[in-house]
């Protein structure tokens, strides 16, 4: 991890970090979790809203079949054990986008538990404990009224109930995880098998996934769990993994310095990344959890479970392991929680080099944004087996159309790079010529204008010179 | 009388029977009841609402306080709800107008339903038509005293652990509350959610058995709901093969009046003489840890029902400095006395470290009473009490001993915690005032409890109208 080895201390080695996730996504089922308002908030504030996503008097729960049928499917998938009864209960406590002033949610009774998720990591794989799954209702939004758009400040509250009944899936882990890296791993390959199995976005910036992460540390070789602190409120990975690191770091100082770690939550400015986070002090809230009296217990048939089991197809984390015994790891890695082995493998299928077709799409398609789905493989395994003879803006172009319907390679392939000297030459010649200064200053050891000429010499060829050779003979020429 | 229309003795069927032979119209006989509420509400108070005559043929209905209607307030008797109007029907109120039924008004509760004589509504007491003096009962006195004051011919009550039963006894007329799950919840002010049923109140049990089949049902706004055999308006006047169930425990014990205890043993003798078989039984510990029970559940379900009224979307707000001051401020303005002792107590039952020891417990007493009422069951067809232990009690008797007023329902809470249906009919007079039989089914036995409570009260011949009235 960059940025991680210069914040551990010397004594890092003498520390184990217990790291545990907590994790909320959004399904995206038609209606919300309760009601059969639409779900999917957007909309102009409180337009899909009704008495009982609003909290009204006399409005009661109504659970929504398919949010439960989607938790069991992902409680399968993360090797779960389905309970035979389960139940929902009330988390009592006021807050003004939580209408009910209680989110029904499951407490001892949930749908899923006791499952575990293998993170394939470069050593092989790790399994991560998953403590439970369960489904409950998100809360609404608050919007604060001020400038700043933070909660200090804010001169008034307005809150939109669009939100607020989403099917939400808690996904709690055993604090199996001891480093930043595999924290970050399991999360991308959680999304993915989440967004594969199709019940959410699972949109950082969006919110449709969320998490929480509980850091302590221990000395190595003990098994006590010392107190923790909570993070929250980040939305990139890559953000969570530099949180966890420096968390980690803290806290070792702390520790080594003689003081002790204070339980505190730390909230992260999304917005800020580089600002330290807000801490506050866990208040003891006691949510007086009960089981939901408006609702029945729910007991999946065991038919209902087996049909979901076989709906399920090869998961992320065994795709990754098949793909890295073909490919590097961080190739089958990158594929994999980016969504875009399916489509190598159709590419490599239509003739391409599995290397170079990785290489392709985990640098450059991915940067265009196209749907995987709407490619076509064998126009792309064209492209990619071609590569080397396309100019650079020509392919990257080329790449950015491979989702249009009826997309053909041909075009693109038939603009061959320029890679003969002799065409070249006579183009060099004259970017040097009309670049005298540089040339000088190259020659007394500016080696950083090689590219200055490079650039010159892609502009003058339009982009079709192979820059490769244009490297070499620029080299040569101004050596000489 | 009002325009020839007596609405003191007028029964809904009867009222049916008229309209459909057009021998009144609908306007008329909505007028009647206006008339009658104009004429006797004042020293009565059974409604806080009065509604204009929608139109249609429909037989009135007076509903209790805590049912939504649409487009009508719905105070559930509390100043935190006196500004509400519901955007919706409750279910059992839409079921009432797809029969035509047409709502005259909305009638007094204890706050919340939280109560046995209506003096804990915010808005004031309802009176006993047989003695403004007293109390009509509680929580559903509104809809007692509009029944038996001829101000409505029937009125849908809600029952948590009496409120229906209760007023019906006090009152002198017929109240069903029905088996858990058989009629919907949806649309009405949650009390305790797991014991909370709508049901009819009327002045014969034919007119319950009717007003039932038109509210019960599956609902699928309410996932607790079941679906409901079909409901038998009785016909028979014999009680022959029924076999009946006497609890010494709750027909012999202190606190029972001996003018309450002489009108149901007379009511349970002439039941073996209409045929049925009677036989002392026990119901111990139902009896005994029953009321201790239900004041655990139902404040603890309570105090989460009413967290929601926090100022943020509807009813009352005060202002305050910040979120949490303002929704202090708005509850503490808002509920009275009774919600607020609830609301404590059961928020001390749900609290970490105390959940085992009272609402853990309290569940697991009540699946014992559960099955010492499943036990009896498999050797009668209907246990009778009284229904309460007193008859009417004077206005401000017991409001400053909360225990006192909770000993009320000693006698009704044991069957609700059982979820099980009872039937209250009045069975005679003690001291000029009304003693009501308590008749227990077991589930899904509203049939059976009809079927008894007709026979007997064709054998008793109760008057309903209260003699000053007459």
């Amino acid at each position: 991890m960059s940025g991680g080895a210069d914040l551990r201390g010397a004594g890092a080695g003498k520390w184990q970090p217990v790291i545990g996730l907590e994790i909320h996504v959004q399904l995206k089922t038609e209606t919300k979790m309760f009601c059969r308002c639409r779900n999917g908030f957007g909309g102009a504030p409180n337009t899909q809203t009704c008495p009982v996503c609003l909290g009204f008097p006399g409005a009661l729960p109504v659970p929504n079949r398919r949010a439960i049928e989607e938790t069991i499917k992902l409680g399968l998938a993360l090797g779960c054990e389905i309970a035979e009864r389960a139940v929902f209960h009330r988390k009592n406590y006021f807050y003004p986008d939580l209408p009910k002033a209680y989110q029904i949610s499951q407490y001892d009774e949930p749908l899923c538990a006791h499952g575990r998720l293998a993170v394939p990591t470069p050593d092989g794989e790790q399994a991560i404990g998953i403590t439970r799954a369960h489904l409950e209702e998100d809360a609404a939004k608050n919007v604060h009224v001020a400038a700043s758009g933070r909660i200090h400040g804010a001169t008034a509250t307005l809150v939109d109930f669009n939100r607020g009944g989403t099917p939400l899936v808690e996904i709690v882990t055993e604090p199996d995880i001891h480093d930043a890296e595999t924290a970050k791993r399991f999360l991308q390959l959680l999304r993915q098998t989440v967004v594969e199995l199709g019940l959410s976005d699972a949109e950082l910036e969006k919110g449709s996934m969320r998490f929480d992460v509980n850091v302590s540390v221990r000395p190595e070789g003990s098994d006590e769990l010392r107190t923790r602190t909570e993070l929250k409120n980040m939305n990139s990975f890559n953000f969570a993994a530099k949180g966890i690191e420096r968390e980690i770091a803290r806290q070792i100082r702390v520790y080594e310095e003689g003081g002790t770690v204070e339980q505190e939550t730390l909230h992260f400015d999304p917005a800020h990344e580089e600002s330290p986070p807000m801490r506050s002090k866990e208040e003891a809230q006691d949510y007086r959890y009960f089981p939901e009296p408006d609702l029945v217990p729910v007991h999946p048939p065991a038919e209902l479970v087996e049909r979901l089991r076989s709906e399920i197809g090869e998961l992320p984390g065994e795709r990754i392991r098949r793909i890295a015994s073909t490919l590097s790891f961080y190739d089958a890695d990158v594929l994999v929680t980016g969504g875009l082995d399916r489509l190598w493998s159709a590419v490599v299928d239509a003739g391409a080099d599995a290397k170079e077709a990785a290489n392709v799409l985990a640098n450059q398609f991915v940067a265009t944004g196209v749907d995987p789905a709407a490619v076509d493989p064998a126009q792309l395994a064209r492209l990619v087996a071609a590569r080397s003879e396309i100019p650079r803006a020509a392919f990257d172009e080329a790449l950015a159309k491979t989702g249009e319907a009826g997309f053909s390679a041909d075009p693109y392939i038939a603009q061959k790079v320029v890679a003969d000297a002799s065409e070249l030459d006579p183009v060099i010649d004259r970017v040097i010529e009309a670049n005298p200064g540089q040339a000088e200053q190259y020659r007394g050891g500016k080696q950083g204008l090689l590219g200055f000429f490079v650039g010159q010499v892609m502009k003058e060829t339009g982009g079709k010179a192979d820059p490769r050779v244009v490297n070499e003979r620029v080299r040569a020429k101004l050596g000489s | 009388m009002t325009g020839g229309i007596d609405t003191l003795r007028l029964t809904a069927e009867e009222a049916k029977r008229l309209l459909d032979a057009k021998e009144i119209s609908g306007a008329e006989l909505f007028a009647a009841y206006r008339a009658a509420i104009d004429e006797r509400d004042d020293e009565l108070h059974a409604y806080l609402h009065v509604c204009d005559d929608p139109g249609g043929d429909g037989i009135p209905l007076a509903v209790k306080d805590v049912i939504g209607t649409k487009g009508i307030p719905t105070t559930a008797g509390s100043k935190i709800l006196e500004s509400y109007v519901p955007v919706y029907d409750a279910t059992v109120i839409a079921n009432a107008k797809r029969h035509g039924l047409r709502v005259l008004g909305k009638t007094n509760t204890d706050e919340f339903a939280m109560g046995s004589s209506t003096e804990n509504s915010a808005f004031g007491p309802s009176r006993n038509p047989w003695d403004p003096s007293r109390v009509p009962g509680g929580s559903g006195g509104g809809s007692a005293a509009a029944v038996s004051g001829g101000l409505a011919p029937w009125a849908l009550g809600s029952d948590t652990g009496g409120s229906i039963k209760q007023p019906a006894a006090l009152c002198g007329h017929v109240g069903l509350r029905p088996t858990y799950g058989t009629v919907s919840r949806f649309g009405v002010v949650a009390f305790a959610s797991s014991l909370d049923q709508v049901g009819p109140v009327a002045k014969t049990v034919r007119d319950c058995a009717y007003l039932y089949s038109i509210v019960s049902g599956r609902d699928e706004n309410d996932s607790t709901t079941v679906d409901v055999p079909a409901v038998e308006v009785p016909q028979a006047e014999d009680l022959k093969g029924l076999r009946v169930g006497v609890p010494k425990e709750m027909n012999d014990v202190a606190g029972i009046e001996p003018g309450v205890r002489d009108a149901v043993r007379k009511a349970v003798d002439l039941a073996e003489s209409l045929g049925a078989s009677v036989e002392e039984c026990s119901l111990p510990l139902s009896v005994d840890y029953g009321v201790a029970c239900y004041y655990l559940v139902a404040p603890a379900e309570a105090s989460s029902n009413l967290a929601r009224y926090d100022g943020v979307r509807f009813g009352l707000r005060e202002d305050g400095a910040d979120f949490r001051e303002m929704v202090m401020r708005t509850r503490d303005a808002g509920f009275g006395d009774e919600p607020k002792r609830r609301i404590m107590i059961g928020t001390y039952a749900l609290s970490s470290g105390y959940y085992e020891a009272y609402y853990g417990t309290a569940q697991k007493v009540r699946t014992v009473i559960k099955r010492e009422h499943e036990t009896l069951f498999q050797r009668f067809d209907v246990l009778v009490s009284p229904t309460s232990p007193t008859v009417a009690f004077p206005i401000g008797a017991k409001i400053h001993d909360p225990v006192a007023m909770y000993m009320n329902d000693v006698l009704t809470i044991p069957s609700c915690m059982a979820g099980l249906p009872g039937l209250s009919i009045p069975c005679g007079l003690s001291e000029g005032l009304p003693v009501g039989l308590q008749l227990i089914g077991p589930q899904f036995g509203e049939n059976t409890l009809f079927r008894a409570g007709h026979a007997l009260e064709r054998a008793l011949g109760f008057d309903v109208v209260p003699e000053r009235l007459r």
